[in-house]
């Protein structure tokens, strides 16, 4: 006993290394699928208890689960993946939270450090293949640089604009025994320093411009929910002191209330009339935390072309990218938000927009969101309207697919909360919703988390069916079923002369059985008389459940900005008659 | 332009394009060259030029010297492309602070017997260009200068029996007292 040197807590493996880093950055949850090369790090895993490990059916529904944790929490969603394949099926996840700026830290394994680029079996290049699809990535060739690289990576991937990150580590690093530290302001690389608060001159200049406007809009996305609760509270106080209107992109939901007055819904290609009218004639145009994107700007050379714009971004790259504007702001939206409001109530008064709120009116009043009812069949949108009035009172957190649904979904189901609304925008992965409804669960175990889905988008990613059942998450899979890929098919239809090119979605499964098959519960309903009844019992099921909704086939989804127009071209829905859409897409000549 | 059937929007630039030299102090790491090489090719930039080599050993610091073209505003965009990878230190374009001086390395080899010979001698003290091997049918030259006098060189040393040439690419630093 005595000659035995005291025992050093910091020296221990890899593998145990990267559980005590998790349980540092305070993580409670990781969503991974075991694996050769990461078999060390879930032995690790087994041995203690702080953090709780979700095992998914296939990495893609990881990577999807911890997006919809982070979106949902704010906080970064963890990922442990084996190497080659399991790498390579972290690909779209990884692509997809960089695409929306999704802190994610995933840890994939390695083959050993002396057989890498020997074509080692389940060997792949991870750190080549997912280089561009992150904000940063690391392969892990020492086990004393670990601990290091494990906290910068926390560091990047939730600091300036989040992103995803990947830690590649060698399983004989995983194995070696090395020196354990806690996380340190020295870890990150010095040339890494996302800046955060505005420049003040900038700042004053942005508020006499807002003083001075007299057709004012405020145009928010993404990244006030990425600066967390406080930028969406200072958002709402602006828009308040302002008087201002407030159109939001699909990433950028919740951050001020559907509810509100000042609200004209969502912008962009499938936007409102009045968001994208008001967006076309304003004279002022703040941008905060968006990134005009080519949905949101249509053509470019036409886009809102007698405004002074202001445009808030921590990521300077994403300044003058697409459209030029005058003011630009680089820092964190809450924190710019702050000092904008701070100058405007010490030095400018609520300028008169009367005049513009009354045009507001009029492009309200053409009610570009209107649909035709119908007692027969359920058509998405009403759907939609229904969901949300189901939920009402409930703690309720929304999940979609991509295509129609997506947009319906983001149309008609009003959000009055950030962190509410999960959606895959930059890079549109169907099969998204399901998984990420899954992880939404996982961190709100208590809350009604529903996936609107599409036909053709959950069965991507159904095969997490199985993991809700297994971790008893009570997901909803609310599929508009239209027995088509309905955006594919409504573009074919406007550009394409109507051929349906391998866009029905032939030998549909019975959703039903499917459900019960995995253990959950199944829900038809295909007659809007009994849909309400049906979503109320939905909502009372404790298990996760397939809700096959029969909706209309051939509905579109409208308004619409035709490609190739502006923002005061829109095709609304009640005018969109077969002379309308072929005018609009008149320059496609695929309708003449 | 007739605009295709398209869900995106096709857009014809009009704006020229410019040439810039731009200087990138990067952390001398695994991966860092793949990492800016791979930002030009994924986001569809030009590389005209590219040297690169450690520069300060004690600080880990390596010095990426690129020649690129592009409309002004995707010039901004590789700047600030550039600047938000996180082993990069720092993004100088040499080009607008118009004090900088580029100079590359030209090896020129040539083979040839009698007249040309004499005349690629001749040449190359025009150009202060040395012989660095020469045999009885063949010199190497070595040739150091902007872009352009190399250009001019080459062009002249073409008839006289041009083998082969080997280029650095621009390496560039500012005038004056001051470091970037």
């Amino acid at each position: 006993m005595s000659d035995s040197k005291p025992h050093d807590p910091n020296q221990m493996t890899g593998a145990a290394m990267i559980v005590r880093a998790l349980a540092d950055h305070g993580v409670k949850h990781i969503f991974g699928y075991p694996g050769g090369a990461v078999l060390p790090i879930y032995d690790e895993i087994y041995q203690q208890s702080e953090v709780e490990h979700i095992l998914v059916r296939h990495e893609q529904g990881a990577g999807h689960a911890a997006e919809g944790y982070a979106r949902s929490t704010g906080l970064p969603g963890v990922v442990l993946v084996t190497s080659g394949p399991g790498a390579t099926n972290m690909v779209t996840p990884l692509a997809d939270a960089l695409m929306d700026s999704i802190p994610l830290v995933c840890i994939t394994g390695q083959v050993p450090t002396h057989l890498i680029g020997n074509d080692a079996f389940q060997e792949c290049d991870t750190v080549g293949i997912t280089r561009p699809c992150t904000k940063h990535n690391w392969l892990v060739r020492d086990v004393n640089d670990l601990a290091k690289v494990l906290h910068e990576a926390f560091y990047v991937a939730t600091t300036g604009r989040p992103g995803p990150v990947v830690v590649d580590v060698p399983k004989d690093v995983q194995f070696a025994t090395g020196t354990y530290h806690p996380p340190r302001k020295s870890d990150v690389h010095i040339s890494y320093a996302p800046r955060v608060k505005g420049d003040a001159n900038a700042i004053r200049k942005a508020v006499s411009l807002l003083a001075g406007a007299r057709k004012p809009i405020i145009y928010s996305g993404g990244g006030v929910i990425n600066s967390g609760l406080a930028a969406s509270k200072l958002l709402r106080e602006l828009v308040e002191v302002t008087g201002f209107p407030i159109t939001s992109t699909l990433m950028g939901l919740g951050a001020y209330p559907a509810s509100g007055p000042n609200w004209l819904g969502m912008l962009g290609m499938h936007g409102t009339y009045e968001a994208n009218m008001a967006m076309h004639d304003c004279d002022v145009m703040l941008c905060v935390g968006a990134r005009f994107d080519d949905r949101i700007t249509g053509r470019t050379d036409a886009f809102s072309p007698n405004s002074k714009k202001i445009h808030i971004d921590i990521d300077p790259s994403s300044i003058n990218k697409n459209i030029r504007v005058d003011i630009p702001i680089i820092g964190d939206c809450g924190n710019v938000l702050g000092d904008i409001l701070q100058v405007f109530k010490s030095e400018a008064k609520k300028p008169d927009t009367k005049d513009w709120w009354k045009t507001i009116a009029t492009w309200r009043a053409r009610n570009s969101l209107a649909y035709k009812k119908n007692d027969d069949v359920i058509l998405p949108q009403y759907a939609i309207q229904r969901l949300f009035e189901a939920t009402r009172g409930h703690d309720t957190y929304i999940t979609t697919e991509v295509g129609q649904h997506q947009m319906w979904a983001a149309q008609f189901f009003g959000f009055e909360e950030p962190h509410r609304w999960m959606t895959s925008g930059g890079l549109g992965t169907m099969g998204y919703g399901l998984p990420a409804a899954l992880g939404v669960q996982v961190a709100h175990p208590d809350s009604l988390v529903i996936d609107i889905g599409g036909d053709a988008s959950v069965q991507m990613t159904m095969q997490e069916m199985s993991a809700a059942v297994q971790h008893e998450l009570p997901i909803k899979i609310f599929i508009l079923n239209n027995q088509y890929m309905g955006m594919v098919r409504q573009w074919q239809q406007l550009l394409h002369g109507n051929r349906l090119s391998h866009s029905y979605s032939e030998a549909l499964p019975d959703f039903v059985k499917l459900a019960e098959a995995y253990g959950g519960v199944g829900f038809q309903c295909s007659k809007p008389g009994d849909l309400d009844g049906a979503l109320q019992e939905m909502i009372k099921v404790k298990k996760p459940v397939l809700f096959d909704c029969r909706v209309a086939a051939l509905e579109n989804c409208f308004p619409m900005i035709p490609s190739g127009k502006a923002h005061n071209e829109m095709l609304l829905p009640l005018e969109a008659n077969d002379e309308a859409t072929a005018a609009a897409f008149a320059g496609g000549k695929a309708l003449v | 332009m007739e605009q295709p059937a398209s869900a995106y929007f096709m857009e014809e630039r009009h704006d020229p394009n410019e040439t810039h030299t731009l200087t990138v102090l990067v952390a001398n790491e695994p991966g860092v060259l793949a990492r800016v090489i791979g930002l030009f090719s994924g986001r569809g930039y030009n590389i005209e030029s590219l040297t690169v080599s450690e520069t300060e050993s004690h600080k880990h610091v390596s010095r990426i010297t690129i020649v690129t073209t592009g409309t002004p505003m995707v010039i901004t965009q590789i700047k600030h492309q550039l600047d938000r990878m996180i082993p990069v230190h720092r993004v100088v374009d040499m080009t607008l602070t118009g004090r900088s001086i580029e100079r590359e390395l030209a090896m020129v080899k040539l083979r040839g017997t009698g007249e040309h010979r004499v005349e690629a001698l001749r040449l190359a003290e025009a150009f202060r260009a040395r012989v660095i091997d020469a045999t009885i049918e063949s010199f190497v030259f070595e040739i150091t200068g902007n872009t352009g006098k190399i250009n001019q060189f080459i062009d002249l040393m073409r008839p006289l029996g041009l083998v082969e040439i080997s280029r650095t690419g621009v390496a560039a630093i500012s005038r004056g007292p001051e470091g970037m």
